[in-house]
């Protein structure tokens, strides 16, 4: 519930953000970050919220974390569950297609 | 059964085992004990098999963090009677199989009541703009949902969503904890998530109120082992101040602008955390001001009515209380792995993923292997 999840910003909109979670595209409320966000930024998500805009030079470190979590992890391991449900907390947009990748990548 | 995962970085893993081990011994008495309050940490710590390569002298102990696991019975009896009524009730997954002391949600939807799992609040508040039936969000969490729940409710929610607020705020409990008869717990882990939204300044008083050190933690495996090896030393040293080891996620002040939405929505209050105790300041219930979207005010919750009989002799048995408090283990528990299981848990903390007992048996029953080849 705490683990949160990052997601790329791909388009604006007003107070939500379209994100993109490895192919996966969920609306992200944005009422609750800090700082600017725009597009081409990585976010932390957490219940469909962003916490976070990560700083640049901590990108690659945090998505090399997530994506061995989620590469490495069996289909009913609890971590890699509660991503899931991360990303799945994103409202659906025309893309959404409820956590599953649409582009044959395997987070 | 998972396998132990691959470290991303094995040399670097190593050696911060090494440096727990000389950490820990430098203490000079053993066992040294931490406590972390995350169960996100716990999961991490099980799947990755840590706890086989912490030093023999070293008890890393999950207390208070599994939010679920938290929630007071009669809280969830507040859900359970207004779903009962005929309310629609919406939550979070866990939330839904977790007993109260008549039953679950899970019970009241069997026998009729509409129960939504919802990821997000904002999905329950699309549910009601969806519909002119009352829907009521039990609002469950830490301070990283409730945020979420103050962010909607700050944008405006249709007069047919309304909140029950269960929601936990960490910081006070560590207090409990450390003031609690018997304890033996010499630092804290602060859970790296949570902190984003405080910041980390938010645990000085408590430190300097008990002269216990906290140090914030990030999630991977070498996160902690770097947290651990940091907070030992201070232990050893008797360093008693807050340490910041999450710092790309976590600054000194965290995050103002959620702060701000969480407590103009939100006021603490004590109340009872399940299994630990009275917790002052523990628990957030709407101000004033949100009186029109509170169920408590909204609603007449017949609690009473559900109330009957004594718990099974199970029920009785069940030590998540002071699994929760760290002051037992699964291991401790007659019921782990039998008569308490995933599939038919006695408690809540064999309910959520992020319950020690359910993270236990998921990774593998007793992971605390003491002597057990380090896994890297």
């Amino acid at each position: 519930m705490c683990l949160g999840v990052p997601g790329l910003v791909v388009a604006l909109d007003d107070l939500s953000a379209t994100v993109d979670f490895w192919g996966v595209r969920r609306q992200i409320r944005l009422d609750l970050v800090d700082e600017p966000v725009s597009v081409g930024d990585y976010v932390l998500n957490h219940v469909g919220f962003a916490i976070r805009r990560i700083p640049p030079g901590d990108v690659e470190m945090t998505l090399a974390l997530y994506e061995q979590l989620l590469r490495e992890a069996g289909a009913d391991d609890l971590m890699a569950a509660d991503v899931r449900g991360e990303i799945r907390a994103g409202r659906e947009g025309q893309e959404g297609q409820d956590g599953q990748p649409r582009d044959g990548r395997n987070p | 059964v998972s396998a132990p995962l691959e470290f991303r970085d094995p040399v670097r893993a190593r050696a911060l085992c090494d440096a727990l081990a000389r950490a820990t011994a430098d203490v000079g008495r053993a066992p040294v004990a931490v406590m972390h309050v995350c169960g996100s940490h716990e999961q991490a710590i099980a799947k990755f098999g840590l706890r086989a390569s912490f030093p023999p002298g070293l008890d890393v102990i999950m207390g208070p963090g599994c939010p679920v696991c938290i929630t007071d019975q009669p809280e969830i009896d507040e859900a359970v009677a207004l779903a009962r009524q005929g309310v629609r009730i919406a939550t979070y997954g866990d939330m839904v199989r977790v007993p109260g002391t008549a039953g679950s949600l899970a019970d009241a939807q069997a026998a009729g009541a509409r129960i939504d799992v919802v990821y997000s609040v904002a999905q329950a508040v699309e549910q009601a703009r969806a519909t002119s039936d009352p829907i009521v969000f039990f609002a469950t969490g830490f301070e990283t949902t409730a945020v979420a729940t103050a962010a909607v409710l700050t944008r405006g929610v249709p007069a047919n969503f309304f909140v029950l607020s269960a929601h936990k705020y960490i910081p006070p409990v560590m207090e409990i904890v450390a003031e609690m008869p018997g304890t033996r717990v010499e630092g804290f882990l602060a859970a790296g998530h949570a902190a984003t939204i405080t910041g980390w300044a938010v645990f000085e008083p408590f430190v300097a109120r008990h002269g216990i050190p906290v140090v914030v933690a990030g999630f991977e495996p070498l996160d902690i082992l770097a947290a651990l090896v940091k907070l030992v030393e201070m232990i050893g040293r008797g360093e008693r101040s807050v340490v910041n080891m999450f710092p790309r996620c976590v600054t000194r002040d965290g995050n103002a602008n959620a702060q701000r939405q969480l407590w103009s929505v939100f006021r603490p209050i004590g109340g009872r955390w399940r299994g630990i105790a009275h917790v002052p300041n523990g628990n957030l219930r709407l101000r004033d001001e949100w009186a029109a979207v509170d169920a408590r005010r909204q609603f007449t919750i017949d609690v009473a009515s559900l109330r009957r009989g004594a718990p099974s002799s199970l029920v009785r048995q069940c030590i998540c209380g002071n699994i929760m408090a760290g002051i037992a283990s699964p291991a401790d528990c007659a019921l782990f792995g039998g008569a308490c299981v995933p599939d038919a848990p006695v408690g809540a903390c064999m309910v959520s993923s992020e319950g020690t007992c359910r993270i236990w048996h998921e990774y593998g029953g007793v992971p605390n292997l003491r002597g057990a080849a380090c896994p890297l």
